[in-house]
């Protein structure tokens, strides 16, 4: 357990919410990877969608794809189709989950990955939203997968690239976001949700040997902590093993 | 945000004629097809089935004050930049891609405010062409809604006329010109692609002119024998330019993959030297060939086929002796 990587420990956590039988528009990267232990450990039946255009991904273990819209991303696939279509189909409500990563997070959910600083003088300009406006706005479920350190948790984003539950409350729907919601965030020290009420970003689990007070340490806002509070079971050897021969490959 | 202009679009097509002739021609003639100041769209996205040779051709002709969109963008529009071409990009992600990082010289000239970039969502650039190549002046969606992304760009809403629903009103573009790779087209300019078309069809429905380089050019019989798999019918063609490799260093689905040495490369030097080496990159890939062909050829054939061999294995069994004919 003690050679578990903070990435591994994100990514198996996060698979174990992805339940048999359902579809999940997956981000390319952890949100992929997790997708796919999710498939060989307990959903084999889960289908993995991807914006490229890609329906029933499942990977050639050693061969990641670096982007959603390239062969290594099409291999296994059920069918292919184009970009747009397969953001229709996330409108339509056929994706149960939609899997982000995130730069900056709030306690709302609201997700930047435009701009450090202001948009008008940015101090760092990143890439930009990619589908993942998209995927928050559509998808029936969210769920964001990222390392948990202050400067990713943050009191407020510097740029809402991708809405959660905006200023809380009803707000989201206020704006006119009439789906999806947002489930779980995971992270290397936690798992959390948003309150139903507040839609203030809740502590419901602890990684194994993580206490409260560090979740709160690496936190930069006032975090609701749940009344019941349980530890997370530790990845098994088979998820490990999973894990690492679809990013290494087949060991020799 | 550019005017919507879906009815001039229009009225243009209706004055042009179409007529089915031999489009042939060299990258560099279709390429002066641009003029300074167009708004060209790329087809492909980030790494895949990105029309490299006519991207180069654009950039040796050092045009001035081009808008460039594209679904996703990887390091052609680094090389736009950083040759003075650009003022403005329409994206909604630009960068080499995941495994490089951040894109430098992207951020060089936008954070300085040299050029704009103006970032939609991923779902509403497509709606944007697919509106355009529809022919109204915009698309609902319950996408981009309450984000800064739509405060930014100064997107509108609509309210349903049935139902009361408020929606984002994604608004039409129609681009100058499309320049797209595809794996087969005819001299009249009917064009197949294989695998996956990210946002290429309405992409070159949309644009006013439209230029195809194809991996291969085949005769009309050749199309009509598998008239399924057309992606586009020759009246929506403009230009048609024999490009073999024609996505490389980029992949073309089913006959090569990424040369990701190459990315390396580039990527260590525009992180190293900034803006400089996009410059460097353009002078000796682009200037320092002839032509397209060139370029590739100095590739050398031993990685040429490393590549082919990446994407045979990619592919799945019974199909790869289709794509692959």
């Amino acid at each position: 357990m003690s050679d578990v990587t903070a990435e591994e420990l994100m990514a198996i956590t996060a698979s174990r919410l992805l339940a048999d039988h359902k579809i999940v528009f997956a981000g390319v990267g952890m949100p992929l990877l997790a997708s796919v232990v999710a498939r060989r450990i307990h959903a084999p039946k889960l289908t993995i969608v991807l914006e490229g255009g890609i329906i029933g991904a499942s990977l050639l273990p050693g061969k990641l794809p670096i982007s959603t819209n390239e062969m290594r991303a099409a291999y296994g696939a059920q069918m292919l189709t184009d970009i747009t279509d397969i953001f229709l189909y996330a409108q339509r409500g056929f994706f149960d989950y939609g899997f982000l990563g995130a730069a900056q997070v709030d306690m709302y959910g609201n997700i930047n990955t435009s701009v450090i600083g202001s948009i008008e003088q940015p101090r760092v300009r990143l890439p930009g939203s990619g589908g993942a406006n998209d995927i928050i706005s559509l998808c029936n479920e969210v769920l964001i997968v990222t390392q948990h350190e202050p400067r990713r948790f943050v009191e407020k984003v510097d740029f809402i690239t991708s809405p959660g539950y905006l200023s809380g409350g009803r707000s989201r729907a206020a704006a006119g976001l009439a789906c999806g919601r947002l489930g779980a965030v995971v992270t290397d020290l936690a798992l959390l949700d948003f309150e139903p009420g507040t839609r203030r970003m809740r502590l419901r689990a602890l990684q194994p040997g993580v206490t409260v007070g560090q979740v709160r340490d690496q936190t930069g806002f006032d975090l609701l902590v749940s009344d019941d509070i349980s530890e997370l079971t530790p990845p098994s050897a088979r998820e490990i093993a999973t894990y690492r021969e679809l990013r290494d490959g087949p060991s020799p | 945000m550019e005017k919507v202009a879906v009815l001039a679009a229009r009225a243009e097509l209706e004055a042009a004629g179409r007529p089915a002739v031999d489009k042939r021609m060299t990258a560099e003639q279709a390429a002066a097809m641009v003029r300074d100041g167009d708004h060209v769209v790329i087809g492909g996205t980030l790494y895949s089935r990105t029309p490299m040779a006519l991207v180069f051709a654009l950039l040796r002709q050092r045009r001035r004050h081009l808008t460039v969109s594209r679904p996703l963008a990887c390091y052609e529009v680094e090389l736009f930049l950083a040759t003075g071409a650009l003022d403005r990009i329409v994206s909604s992600w630009v960068g080499i891609g995941l495994r490089w990082g951040l894109a430098p010289i992207f951020r060089h000239y936008v954070e300085s405010g040299e050029v704009s970039y103006d970032e939609w969502s991923h779902l509403a650039m497509g709606l944007r062409y697919k509106a355009g190549a529809m022919g109204v002046p915009f698309l609902p969606s319950h996408t981009m809604l309450g984000s800064d992304l739509a405060r930014t760009l100064g997107l509108q809403t609509v309210r349903c006329p049935y139902t009361g629903q408020q929606l984002a009103a994604v608004p039409a573009l129609n681009p100058d010109v499309a320049m797209i790779h595809a794996h087969r087209a005819d001299m009249f300019g009917n064009v197949q692609v294989d695998g996956y078309r990210h946002m290429d069809v309405d992409v070159a429905r949309a644009a006013r002119k439209v230029i195809v380089s194809a991996e291969q050019i085949v005769s009309p019989e050749e199309i009509a024998a598998t008239a399924d798999q057309t992606m586009l019918p020759h009246f929506a063609v403009d230009a048609v330019v024999a490009a073999p490799y024609g996505a490389y260093p980029h992949e073309c689905y089913g006959l090569y993959g990424p040369d990701l040495a190459h990315f390396d490369a580039y990527a260590a030097s525009a992180k190293e030297q900034g803006p400089t080496a996009g410059l460097r990159y353009v002078e000796a890939n682009v200037d320092g060939h002839p032509d397209f062909a060139g370029f590739v050829a100095a590739a050398g054939t031993a990685r040429l086929a490393a590549l082919a061999a990446d994407a045979r294995e990619l592919m799945p069994r019974t199909h790869a002796a289709g794509v692959a004919r």
